[in-house]
């Protein structure tokens, strides 16, 4: 028996996009199963997850930080897995970022108006992940250099390098006299810091009436302007892709490079810009860490301390968002609120902490095979299409344009 | 031939299939009749031709056949007896066998290996590769085909690939053969070889279904004659008193033009010039040694050779795709030796690519998308160089839609939902909207249905009687003879002469392809 003339399109249409969220569930069902083995009530579990997410607003503005090197990270992912190379080199270009912010803060006089100097880090560190980047971008495109190779390679040298920097040179010189030598900077000077925007909502809170005049509700969480900045960047990123020539261009030579090829676009300089921008984005995360959480950078714990994983983290996140910066806006909320309410979930039920670990792969692993059936499925219907008659298009290919 | 008398099994030692019928098939795909009430059949012994265009329902109805598709309706019947065939390996058990158009062999593995390939071992669990190859070479034997069973597949020209294919099925047991527009990718004299071993399968008992569009050669080889169009039988004729015109009209619903329009045009200055150009493969072999020759402004010169002569490295050679070692290249006065894609298109110059969905379109862009491929940097379809303009690029698309009778329903679609003729048609609008001084096209209708062709025919024509110097290269000689003023064979990657076509004869032709040169084969 052959279902397919049963199958409506339409429906599908209207589920495809809340794929992932079903995924979500469906993996959360089998956490449930997992967390009742090591006798724990779900229940109580869940209930957890969710208030140490988004049960305060305190853990609001956690998660938020915690989303917003996941989202920069995340819309650089989709710049260049579009452009058709695979970057997982985040780690490192956060870190070089990073390094690039901090630097610059240490070395920039303190008469620095503080508008320029916040611009001039961020732009160092956007910098930075851009030469991180574009290095293995240069190497696939001229020397043909794989590049999850290079960009794996470079994670190890910008962690190497990260700890020799804050043994040597960019180690606090009061530490340094220390026996102990912490290898980390000093704290940045507090124009460097980037602004919280907590009491900018509490007066847009005010403005609309919600609060009363003297209430606080975001003045005293720890929210700054990473989240805003991110967003906004996503946006831009999508106009990127989708408007402009060149990231018409980009798309294209990830589709297909050889007709771009012959369509006359110059396909090696394009590899190369899309894991410049990839890693400029990843770079501009790692800035943000320092600037807007950390305010100093520390050799302490390694690489992962610093980068809390985002680099990788961040890959899921565009995968979940389905390569589209604004679809990985909700993703990358979805996996700071997973971290963050992680830590009251262990907390709470007194699981260990690998139980989130173990959760956000779950996740992954239901949404990933959820995306590959949709595509399976799309390309059965092309198979479908390609057996009807030319000058009768049946509706599905439609409903796939409207996509 | 020999359905009667025969002896009941197969040279090959599997049973004969004697009558193999489909009746009522139906298939049903989401807004689309592909098979509608369809009746087949094939007895042993006869070629059966299926002829239609594309997306008439041939490939779903052999699909169905061979276990890729079940039928809503229908059923299948071998030897009297209902035949229930879910997948692929329950059609091979049965004994029927599909050469696909496409060939399904691991380039790195040898000959018997690759026949080898998913069939139980005599010495499992260790590989019985010599037995394998001693049957090959007695199967090849019977067949008169030249095979030599340690040949990695890679080394193969498509030929003898195809050679490899019938074998496999042959192997496997198939006593009925399905063909998938076998002849597509040959050249004549293959296709002559393909045709000598057709007909010693059918005169020992094989039954053979050949799909094709190529009206002559179902017209030599076959015994019946089916037509599809639309997911319909319109009719089942044989191949005895069957005329091409009749076919065509069946096939496409109406008269079908095989004469063309040709104006004489005055032929103007050299637009393009090849000089010397020399080039190597992507093995590094060399595959052009000094090609050199003229288009003039209202020409259209042909190319004619067998396949793998050159032919594509010249057209990327012309185009920038591929650098020249030697020679040059002249456009009008320029010399364009060794330029970008993007310089030569500026400069007037189009390509028609010959693998047209590797580099002609992307396939996963929409329609308007690849209408776009070169013009999305310059004015209308950007603003200020920098922002994509949609409403002036969908302005465009539909202009070349309408303009080229594209059939798709809109210009968001996506382009791999178009069939092949639809997507030539689109190339073609595209190229030929920047009205090119001159155009390269290759291989232009291969794959594409007649009605299609017709039109990229006419298209061609009209082309050059607006003044573009044509470089048409194909591998198909009717259309070469039907476009061309002036005839250049390449051989070996060499031009072995160059003739007009008002002095051409296939024979003549037929004996350059094959390397003499025009003054000793006129």
């Amino acid at each position: 028996m052959d279902l397919s003339s049963f199958r409506n399109p339409r429906l599908y249409r209207l589920i495809d996009p809340l794929l992932p969220l079903f995924a979500t569930l469906a993996a959360l069902l089998v956490g449930a199963v997992m967390l009742l083995l090591m006798n724990a009530n779900p229940i109580t579990a869940y209930r957890a997850l969710y208030e140490g997410a988004f049960g305060s607003k305190n853990a609001v503005a956690d998660t938020l930080i915690k989303a917003t090197p996941l989202l920069l990270v995340g819309i650089g992912i989709c710049i260049s897995f579009r452009g058709g190379v695979i970057n997982v080199g985040g780690e490192g270009q956060m870190i070089v970022g990073g390094l690039a912010a901090t630097a610059l803060a240490l070395e920039l006089p303190e008469t620095t108006s503080p508008a320029l100097a916040l611009l001039l880090c961020l732009a160092a560190s956007f910098a930075a992940g851009a030469i991180w980047g574009g290095i293995a971008g240069a190497l696939k495109a001229y020397f043909k250099v794989n590049e999850i190779l290079s960009t794996i390679m470079l994670n190890q040298i910008a962690i190497y390098w990260m700890i020799y920097l804050l043994n040597n040179t960019l180690i606090d010189p009061l530490k340094a006299q220390q026996a102990s030598r912490i290898p980390e900077t000093a704290r940045l000077p507090r124009q460097f810091d980037l602004p919280r925007i907590g009491e900018w909502l509490d007066t847009l809170y005010k403005w609309l009436g919600l609060v009363g005049p003297d209430d606080k509700l975001w003045a005293t969480t720890l929210l700054h302007l990473g989240i805003v900045l991110a967003v906004i960047l996503a946006i831009a990123v999508y106009i990127f892709l989708w408007r402009t020539t060149i990231g018409y261009r980009i798309r294209a030579v990830g589709k297909n490079p050889r007709a771009s090829r012959y369509a006359g676009i110059r396909v090696k300089r394009y590899v190369v810009l899309s894991l410049l921008l990839s890693g400029g984005l990843a770079g501009l995360a790692g800035g943000i860490q320092v600037m807007g959480v950390r305010h100093r950078m520390s050799a302490e714990g390694g690489g992962i301390a610093f980068t809390g994983n985002a680099g990788f983290n961040g890959i899921v996140a565009a995968l979940f968002g389905q390569l589209h910066p604004i679809g990985t806006i909700p993703a990358s909320v979805l996996f700071g609120a997973l971290l963050v309410g992680g830590n009251k979930l262990q907390r709470d039920v007194q699981v260990p902490s690998a139980l989130i670990t173990v959760l956000i792969g779950l996740v992954i692993i239901f949404v990933v095979s959820s995306e590959l059936w949709r595509r399976r499925r799309a390309r059965r219907r092309v198979i479908v299409t390609e057996a009807g008659p030319p000058d009768r298009p049946p509706e599905s290919q439609a409903m796939e344009a409207g996509r | 031939m020999t359905s009667n008398g025969a002896p009941h099994t197969l040279p090959t030692g599997h049973a004969r299939i004697d009558h193999m019928e489909m009746k009522g098939i139906v298939k049903r795909f989401p807004g689309v009749l592909a098979a509608n009430q369809v009746d087949f059949d094939v007895r042993t012994g006869e070629v059966h031709a299926l002829l239609g265009e594309n997306g008439a329902g041939k490939s779903t109805l052999m699909k169905i056949l061979y276990g890729m598709y079940q039928p809503d309706a229908g059923q299948i019947t071998i030897d009297g007896k209902v035949a229930s065939i879910h997948s692929p390996a329950d059609a091979i058990r049965q004994g029927i066998g599909m050469i696909h158009q496409h060939f399904m062999l691991v380039p790195s593995l040898t000959v018997a290996e690759n026949v080898a390939l998913g069939m139980p071992s005599s010495r499992a669990p260790m590989l019985d590769l010599d037995v394998v190859s001693e049957r090959i070479v007695q199967l090849a034997k019977t067949y008169g085909l030249q095979v030599d069973p340690e040949c990695p597949v890679w080394q193969l020209a498509v030929g003898e690939q195809q050679r490899i294919e019938i074998i496999k099925a042959l192997y496997r047991g198939a006593a009925l053969l399905i063909l998938d527009e076998p002849t597509a990718v040959l050249t004549p004299q293959e296709v002559d070889d393909l045709f000598v071993t057709l007909r010693q399968m059918t005169a020992d008992g094989h039954a053979l279904i050949f799909i094709s569009h190529k009206l002559h050669e179902v017209l030599n080889i076959s015994d019946r004659i089916t037509v599809l169009r639309d997911g319909c039988v319109v009719g089942s004729v044989p191949a005895q008193g069957a005329t091409k015109s009749g076919l065509a009209r069946m096939m496409v619903g109406r008269d079908v033009v095989f004469q063309y329009k040709r104006d004489e045009v005055q032929t103007g200055d050299v637009l393009l010039r090849v000089e010397d150009l020399t080039a190597q493969s992507d093995r590094g072999t060399p595959a052009l040694r000094a090609v050199s020759f003229d288009v003039h402004a209202g020409e259209i010169l042909g190319l004619a050779g067998v396949s793998g002569n050159g032919q594509r490295e010249l057209a990327q050679v012309i185009f920038g795709l591929r650098s020249a070692t030697g020679g040059k290249v002249w456009l009008g006065s320029q010399d364009v030796t060794n330029k970008e894609p993007d310089t030569l298109n500026a400069l007037g110059m189009s390509y028609i690519p010959e693998e047209r969905m590797l580099d002609g379109v992307i396939t996963d862009f929409t329609v308007a998308e690849n209408v776009i491929l070169q013009e999305h940097g310059q004015a209308p379809c950007s603003r200020g160089r920098l922002f994509l303009n949609p409403r002036a690029i969908l302005q465009r698309s539909s202009e070349l839609i309408r303009a080229f009778d594209i059939k798709t329903p809109n210009a968001n679609t996506p382009i791999k939902s178009l069939s092949g003729g639809n997507i030539q048609k689109l190339i073609l609008a595209r190229e030929l909207r920047r009205k090119p001084r001159v155009l390269i096209a290759a291989q232009p209708t291969r794959g594409v249905d007649i009605g299609a062709t017709e039109y990229i025919h006419q298209c061609l024509l009209d082309q050059r009687a607006q003044g573009t110097a044509t470089l048409l290269i194909s591998e198909d000689l009717d259309e070469i003879m039907a476009l061309s003023d002036r005839i250049a064979v390449l051989y070996e990657g060499t031009v072995v002469g160059i003739v007009d076509r008002k002095d051409a004869n296939v024979e003549q032709l037929g004996l350059m392809m094959a390397g003499v040169r025009a003054d000793a084969a006129s």
